[in-house]
C-alpha cells in the first residue's frame, strides 16, 4: 500500500463516497442501469460501497425497445448475479398509454426516454436517480454538479445550480423534486476503460471489435445496418471491423472502426483518439449545438 | 490497481484563475493538446506520429471552442471542468471565471484544488485581479500557487519584465502567507515553457509548467495530519452468516488509520480502538487519506451517521460557538431571521449567524466593518449552533475545518465556511 492513491484509486474512492452520501441523505434513491459500460462501472462501485450489505436502492432501466439484444441479456444476467432488484420501464408502454407520441415509427426514441423516466420517478416516488454520466462527455455535462437538482417537473436549470464545495453535497429537496447524482462525473472515457481492465469487469460483446455491416455516412460516422436502421436509399453498405464506444438506443448509437479485441487494445485506442466519445458515436447530439443541454433541461439523464 | 509499465502519480486537481484577456483559454487548449502527445508516448500507442508537441501552428481554439460557446450562452458564471492525463498523472482542471462578480465560482473551484495557476499578462503586470486571485486561493487553503507570466512572446521574451512582475508579486504573497509559490514565464500561444522549453527563454532555469505539475508531491500534509473519519453509514447486514458484522462506512478525510489505533467518537466523546480497516472484504494494514473504507471498532459503541471518528491524540474539541470565514453565495443577503443548517462532514445542525465581524474589501484586501452579507462577500462571522460539532481550525486540518450553510426554507447552499477559532463547549 503506497502512501498516496493512484488516480484510479482516488476516483474510485470519490465515487464510493458519493454513493454512500446518496444512501445517507436520500430516502428512496435508484440507480440507472442500462447494461452499458458506465453503468457496469457504477455497479462495481456500489458493490465496493455497500458490501457485504445489500444495495440501498433498486436498479432501474428505461428500455426504449430499441436496444441491442446482447446488452439486454447482459443487463438481466448482471442484475441476477448481484441479487439486486431490477425495475424495467419501457417506452412501448408509454407510447401505448399515449404519454409519448412518435412523429414517425422509425423516429429515434432517445429523446423520448425523458417521459418514461420522469413517469417512473413519479410511480416509485424516487427522490434521487444515480447515473453514470461523465463531465468529459459533452460540454453541458462539464458544468453539471455531482448532486444535480431537478425541480418538480424534472427540469435542470443550468443557470441556477447549487454551489458544490469540497465533498459536502447537498441533497435536500422538497416533495416532488429530485436529485440526479453522478458518482463518476470526474472520470474520463479512458479512466472507465482502465478501471474495467483493472477490475476485470465483463462487458457486452459489442464493445469489442467485430465484423458488422455498416454504411459510411457523409460526415464519416458509421450507420449500423439493422432492421431499425436499413441501408438508406442510394447508399451502399460494407462489412468492416468495428466496436461500440457507447451503447444506447440502436437508432442513434454508431460504432467506430476498430480492431481492438481486448481491453488493453481499447485502452490504447482511447488514449490516442482525436474524437470525443459522443462526437464519434452519437447520431443525435450533432443535430444542434446545444442539443444535450436542451434534453437535460427537459429531464433527460 | 497498477499498470506495470507506467508509474501512477495520482490525481492533481487545479484551478486556473484569469480572464480570456490573460490567455487562459489558450493555455488550457495548450495543456489539453500537448498532454495528449505525452499520454500517447507513455502508453506507447500507435497514433503518436500524427501529433507533435509544441507546434506553433496548432489551432488551439478547436479545443477551447466549448469555452467560448458557454460564454455566449451566458453560463460562463459557472465552473467548467476539463480533464487530461499524461499517463503518469491525471489532471482535473477547474476553469472558473476570474471577475469579481464571480468570486463565488472561483471559491467553488478552489475548494477542491491542490494548486492554483494565477495568470498574469506580461504586458500588463500585476492587476487588482491578480491580488484578488492570490487572496482567494490563500483563503481557501490552496496549497500550491503557480504564477504564470504569460504572453512572453509579446514582450520579446524579456527577462527584466519577468523579474519586475516577480518582484511585485513576492511581497504580496508573503503578506498573504502563501508558502509554496512558483513563477514560470511562458507563452501559451507559442508553446514556450508549457510542455516544451522552446528556444526563447534560455535565461529561465526553472521547470516548465508541465514539468512542475508532473513533479509536484501531493498529499503528504493531509497524510501527516490527524485522523478524521466522518461516518456516512453503518453497515449491519444481519444475515445469518454476518450476524455480528457492524462496519462504519466513510472516507478518511485526513491522516491515516490502522488496526489498534485509539480513536474517539464525537460528539459523544467515547474512546475505543480500531479492530479492522476493511475495503471490499479485504483487510488493509493502514487506511490513508482519500480512501473510502469500512472501520470496525473493538467495542459495541453507539455510532451513527453524523458522528466523527477521530484519532484520540489531537481530537477536535466539541463546540457550539464558531468564528469562521464565510463566502456568501446567495443572491439574497443574509437574513437574521432565516433558518440555516450547517453541514460539517456528515453532521447537520441548526446555526445562527450571531455577528458579522468584518468584510474583506477585495480591492484593498483589508477587513472593513460590515452589517450584512451580500452575494460574493468574504466575511468573518460568529456562529451559534443548536448542537455541538467537533471542528478543527481550517488552517490546521483542512477537511475538519470546512462547512457549508443551507437555507432550510429553499434548501439552497448559501455559504461556504472555514473555521477560524473555536470555543470549547
Amino acid at each position: 500500500m503506497t502512501q498516496t492513491l493512484t488516480h484510479l484509486e482516488a476516483l474510485e474512492s470519490e465515487a464510493i463516497h458519493i454513493l454512500r452520501e446518496v444512501a445517507g441523505q436520500c430516502q428512496n434513491p435508484a440507480l440507472l442501469f442500462s447494461g452499458g459500460k458506465d453503468s457496469l462501472v457504477l455497479l462495481r462501485l456500489a458493490e465496493k460501497a455497500f458490501r457485504p450489505g445489500r444495495f440501498p436502492f433498486p436498479l432501474v432501466h428505461i428500455d426504449t425497445g430499441h436496444n441491442y439484444a446482447e446488452v439486454i441479456a447482459f443487463r438481466d444476467q448482471r442484475a441476477e448475479e448481484l441479487g439486486e432488484r431490477l425495475i424495467v420501464r419501457s417506452l412501448e408502454d408509454s407510447i401505448a398509454a399515449g404519454r409519448i407520441v412518435l412523429r414517425s415509427p422509425g423516429e429515434s426514441r432517445n429523446r423520448h426516454q425523458s417521459v418514461t423516466l420522469l413517469d417512473t420517478v413519479e410511480e416509485f416516488k424516487f427522490d434521487c436517480l444515480i447515473g453514470g454520466a461523465r463531465r468529459d462527455e459533452e460540454k453541458a455535462r462539464a458544468k453539471e454538479r455531482i448532486f444535480s437538482f431537478r425541480d418538480e417537473f424534472g427540469q435542470w436549470d443550468p443557470k441556477n445550480q447549487r454551489p458544490e464545495l469540497w465533498n459536502l453535497y447537498n441533497a435536500r429537496i422538497h416533495p416532488g423534486e429530485h436529485i440526479r447524482a453522478f458518482p463518476i462525473s470526474n472520470w474520463t472515457e479512458l479512466d472507465v476503460w482502465q478501471y474495467i481492465e483493472d477490475e476485470g469487469l465483463e462487458l457486452p460483446s459489442i464493445y469489442f471489435a467485430h465484423e458488422r455491416e455498416v454504411v459510411v455516412l457523409s460526415g464519416g460516422a458509421l450507420l449500423p445496418v439493422t432492421s431499425l436502421t436499413p441501408v438508406p436509399a442510394g447508399a451502399v453498405s460494407v462489412r468492416m471491423s468495428v466496436r461500440f464506444r457507447t451503447v444506447g438506443d440502436i437508432s442513434c448509437t454508431a460504432p467506430v472502426p476498430s480492431t481492438a479485441k481486448t481491453l488493453a487494445a481499447i485502452v490504447k485506442e482511447t488514449a490516442t483518439t482525436e474524437i470525443t466519445e459522443r462526437g464519434a458515436t452519437r447520431l443525435d447530439d450533432q443535430t444542434s449545438e446545444a442539443s444535450m443541454e436542451q434534453r437535460k433541461k427537459e429531464g433527460y439523464f | 490497481m497498477s499498470h506495470e509499465t507506467i508509474v501512477d502519480n495520482g490525481l492533481l486537481r487545479f484551478l486556473t484563475c484569469g480572464s480570456v484577456d490573460d490567455g487562459k483559454s489558450t493555455l488550457i487548449g495548450r495543456l489539453l493538446y500537448d498532454s495528449k502527445a505525452i499520454l500517447a508516448d507513455a502508453l506507447d500507442a500507435l497514433a503518436v506520429s500524427s501529433r507533435k508537441r509544441g507546434l506553433e501552428e496548432v489551432d488551439l481554439s478547436l479545443l477551447t471552442d466549448g469555452l467560448s460557446a458557454e460564454r455566449e450562452q451566458g453560463i460562463t458564471i459557472d465552473v467548467a471542468y476539463r480533464y487530461f492525463s499524461t499517463g503518469t498523472r491525471k489532471y482535473i482542471l477547474a476553469d472558473a471565471p476570474g471577475h469579481e462578480q464571480y468570486t463565488r465560482n472561483m471559491v467553488t473551484g478552489a475548494s477542491t484544488a491542490d494548486l492554483a495557476i494565477v495568470l498574469i499578462d506580461a504586458r500588463k503586470g500585476v492587476l487588482p485581479q491578480t491580488r484578488r486571485h492570490l487572496t482567494l486561493a490563500q483563503v481557501m487553503g490552496v496549497r500550491h500557487v503557480v504564477v504564470a507570466i504569460n504572453k512572453m512572446d509579446l514582450v520579446g521574451y524579456d527577462e527584466a519584465t519577468y523579474q519586475r512582475i516577480r518582484a511585485a508579486v513576492e511581497p504580496l504573497a508573503a503578506k498573504l502567507g502563501v508558502t509554496d509559490l512558483q513563477f514560470i514565464p511562458l507563452s501559451a500561444l507559442k508553446g514556450d515553457m508549457v510542455v516544451d522549453r522552446g528556444g526563447q527563454l534560455g535565461w529561465y532555469a526553472g521547470p516548465t509548467l508541465m514539468a512542475y505539475l508532473e513533479g509536484l508531491e501531493l498529499g503528504q500534509e493531509d497524510l501527516d495530519a490527524p485522523f478524521r473519519f466522518p461516518v456516512q453509514l453503518v453497515c449491519r447486514p444481519r444475515t445469518e452468516a454476518l450476524l455480528d458484522y457492524r462496519g462504519y462506512q466513510g472516507r478518511i478525510e485526513s491522516g491515516s488509520v490502522a488496526r489498534g489505533d485509539v480513536v474517539t467518537i464525537l460528539p459523544s466523546g467515547i474512546r475505543t480502538t480500531v479492530r479492522r480497516v476493511e475495503f471490499f472484504g479485504r483487510d488493509l494494514l493502514r487506511g490513508v487519506v482519500g480512501q473510502s473504507v469500512t472501520l470496525h471498532l473493538s467495542d459495541e459503541v453507539d455510532v451513527s451517521r453524523g458522528d466523527l471518528i477521530a484519532g484520540s491524540v489531537e481530537a477536535p474539541a466539541r463546540t457550539r460557538d464558531l468564528n469562521a470565514t464565510l463566502c456568501w453565495f446567495s443572491e439574497r443577503p443574509l437574513d437574521p431571521m432565516s433558518r440555516l443548517i450547517l453541514r460539517h462532514g456528515t453532521r447537520e445542525v441548526r446555526a445562527n449567524v450571531t455577528a458579522v465581524l468584518g468584510r474583506m474589501d477585495l480591492q484593498t484586501l483589508e477587513s472593513v466593518p460590515a452589517e450584512e452579507l451580500t452575494m460574493n462577500d468574504i466575511a468573518t462571522v460568529s456562529l451559534r449552533l443548536q448542537q455541538p460539532i467537533a471542528a478543527d481550525p481550517h488552517s490546521w486540518v483542512r477537511s475538519g475545518g470546512c462547512f457549508i450553510l443551507i437555507d432550510e426554507a429553499t434548501n439552497a447552499t448559501v455559504a461556504a465556511g472555514l473555521v477560524l477559532a473555536q470555543e470549547t463547549y
